[in-house]
């Protein structure tokens, strides 16, 4: 059992791994054993400035669609779990149904709406920060919903007719005790739509603009003329940076808890 | 604390009667069990009058402030819910404060009553403590903690040891009995085990598909009941239908002819005959009215029950379990044995009263 674990864990971590080790070798064309260790993509990495521009984009994008996007998303999972109007389950259908799309397709599909809402609208919409955190913002909310639905479901209402019971009034049992009861549900929503958006390719492809390339795109776009452990080192930079953000989120909410 | 009046409570569910004009009193101070098997409607009744559930009609009236339709925030109960219901992310004494926080008391009176309760409930020294760090028996009392020291007009109790094992059950059972006397809280309680009714109230309100069958004292249940729902739903009883033969026997539908006093003011549709365990003492041989083969002896400790079949009925008898030279305790199955009882014991009642 335990080995069997440990063979699962191998096969999750290596390609993570092998991308943290290889960011290292000194030679452009991978090849085993190295011939020697480096810090010089890392040098290289940061001397490009599009990766330098794409970290800070991609991070403004994503904080953006998470801080719009998980409120609306909590709001919705409110309505789902507690409203009493029919159409509830399609509603909560609708809402997860972003997840079922593969981002190329739902990415192609808001660049065709983009270039028509620019025609009625006559002004720029495709290739604005505006434009690319509205559709990380529909990486946001069937995450929320999801998370934050569950964590309702599990919350006793007796607490909140306790609450009641000894004379607080609906919005105060709201901010007292029905929030604080679904943080955990929050936090993690959070976490999960900021990384979404921050390691998104396929959904912003289309979408972004000149000068305001998202990380993963940027690093599209290196790829496209060169192929060095230059990538690897970015690569190990971002997943360090979700690492982190995991490791501190789970210092508030134990995430296997709700996830 | 105030008194409590119910009139006329009705509560639909579309088609369905959950509480089908219910009347109730309790007197100040007083203790009333609502007893009844689930779905009964005697949690929908609590919930009414804890103002979580808007009668469908009637009225509920504190005192003789008619509360219908007033929030429950703004009723003043104080209810120990089942589950206990304790903020997960509140202390032991965040919560017991939040009801004295919510009637805008300051910090340090606040601080001060909280601490007092915690005390009547001895819990003082886990005060700091989370719910969940908590044992069963302990969360139990901060919740009783928590309707207490908001002082309310009434005490609601739902199914409140129901998630307590049997021993812990028996305790805390008497701790509430006693602080409710000694604080005179008008209770309202609401239980499906009859042991836990008996035991902790004043009187009895008997429920079954949404309608009171019987209110009463306990001895005046279990001793008179009204029907044969309630002599079966109080007590172990033997029921058995048929009708009365005569002035002085009942005639089961099986043919048995049992003695039974002459007809008193026995309801003119009597059609079972009831009779505790307790009052049938046993005859050896076949010698007495009423004889059958012993079919099981249950040893319980300080009872003995035997289980007699008698033509096509079965009785249970329950005596104290007897000394080694008594010639009860070499009972055994398949010994022949007569049953007696004095003939006021038995009751005739109908099913359904």
């Amino acid at each position: 059992m335990r080995a069997l674990v440990a063979l699962a864990y191998l096969i999750i971590f290596a390609p993570v791994l092998m991308v943290a080790v290889t960011s290292f070798f000194a030679q452009e064309i991978i090849s085993f054993p190295p011939p020697a260790l480096t810090l010089h993509w890392y040098a290289n990495a940061w001397d490009k400035p599009e990766f330098l521009r794409g970290l800070v984009t991609s991070f403004q994008i994503a904080l953006i669609a998470a801080a719009i996007g998980v409120p609306i998303g909590t709001a919705a999972a409110l309505a789902i779990v507690r409203g009493e109007f029919k159409g509830r389950g399609a509603l909560s259908t609708f809402l997860l149904a972003p997840l079922a799309v593969p981002g190329v397709v739902a990415g192609s599909g808001l660049y065709m709406l983009y270039v028509l809402a620019e025609d009625f609208f006559d002004r720029d919409i495709k290739a604005t920060v505006q434009g690319l955190v509205a559709a990380h913002i529909l990486l946001a909310i069937p995450w929320t919903v999801r998370l934050v639905v569950a964590s309702l479901q599990g919350l006793d209402r007796a607490a909140e007719e306790a609450a009641a019971n000894l004379g607080a009034s609906p919005f105060t049992v709201f901010r007292r005790i029905t929030l604080p009861m679904m943080r955990s549900g929050i936090v993690a929503a959070t976490m999960f739509s900021f990384i979404q958006s921050f390691e998104n390719l396929d959904l912003s492809l289309l979408l972004v603009g000149p000068g305001r390339t998202t990380l993963p795109v940027a690093m599209l776009n290196y790829l496209q003329f060169r192929i060095d452990p230059t990538l690897s080192a970015v690569a190990t930079v971002q997943i360090l940076l979700v690492g982190v953000l995991m490791a501190t989120t789970d210092r508030f909410v134990k995430l296997s808890r709700v996830v | 604390m105030a008194r409590l009046s119910v009139e006329r409570l009705t509560k639909r569910f579309g088609a369905a009667v959950a509480v089908d004009g219910l009347e109730l009193a309790v007197r100040e101070g007083e203790l009333v069990a609502l007893l009844g098997p689930s779905g009964c409607g005697k949690t929908t009744t609590l919930r009414m009058v804890a103002g979580f559930l808007p009668p469908t009609s009637g009225r509920v009236l504190f005192d003789d402030e008619d509360v219908t339709r007033l929030p429950a925030y703004r009723r003043s109960t104080g209810m120990v819910f089942q589950s206990y219901a304790l903020f997960p992310h509140m202390t032991a004494a965040q919560n017991v404060g939040f009801g004295l926080e919510m009637r805008g008391l300051g910090a340090a009176e606040r601080a001060a009553k909280v601490a007092d309760v915690l005390k009547l409930v001895r819990l003082s020294h886990l005060a700091d403590r989370l719910p969940r760090e908590l044992s069963g028996g302990q969360q139990q009392r901060v919740a009783l903690a928590r309707a207490l020291v908001i002082n309310p007009k009434l005490f609601l109790l739902d199914e409140p040891l129901s998630n307590l094992d049997a021993k812990l059950r028996a305790e805390v059972r008497i701790e509430i009995r006693t602080l409710q006397q000694r604080l005179g809280l008008t209770t309202l309680l609401v239980t499906h085990d009859r042991e836990e009714a008996l035991t902790m109230a004043d009187r009895l309100v008997v429920m079954e598909s949404g309608r009171v069958r019987q209110i009463g004292t306990p001895k005046e249940l279990y001793d008179e009941p009204a029907d044969a729902f309630v002599a079966d739903f109080v007590g172990r009883c033997n029921i058995l239908p048929g009708r009365r033969e005569s002035e002085t026997h009942f005639r089961t539908e099986g043919g048995l002819l049992l003695p039974v006093a002459p007809a008193a003011d026995e309801h003119k549709d009597a059609t079972a005959f009831a009779l505790r365990p307790e009052r049938i003492t046993i005859g050896f041989g076949a010698d007495g009215e009423i004889s059958g083969a012993v079919r099981a002896v249950t040893y319980l400790g300080p009872q003995t029950e035997v289980h007699v079949r008698v033509g096509d009925a079965s009785f249970v008898v329950i005596r104290p379990t007897p000394g080694d030279d008594d010639r009860l305790a070499s009972i055994k199955p398949d010994d022949i044995v007569s049953l007696v009882w004095d003939r006021r014991a038995p009751r005739l009642l109908p099913q359904i009263s």
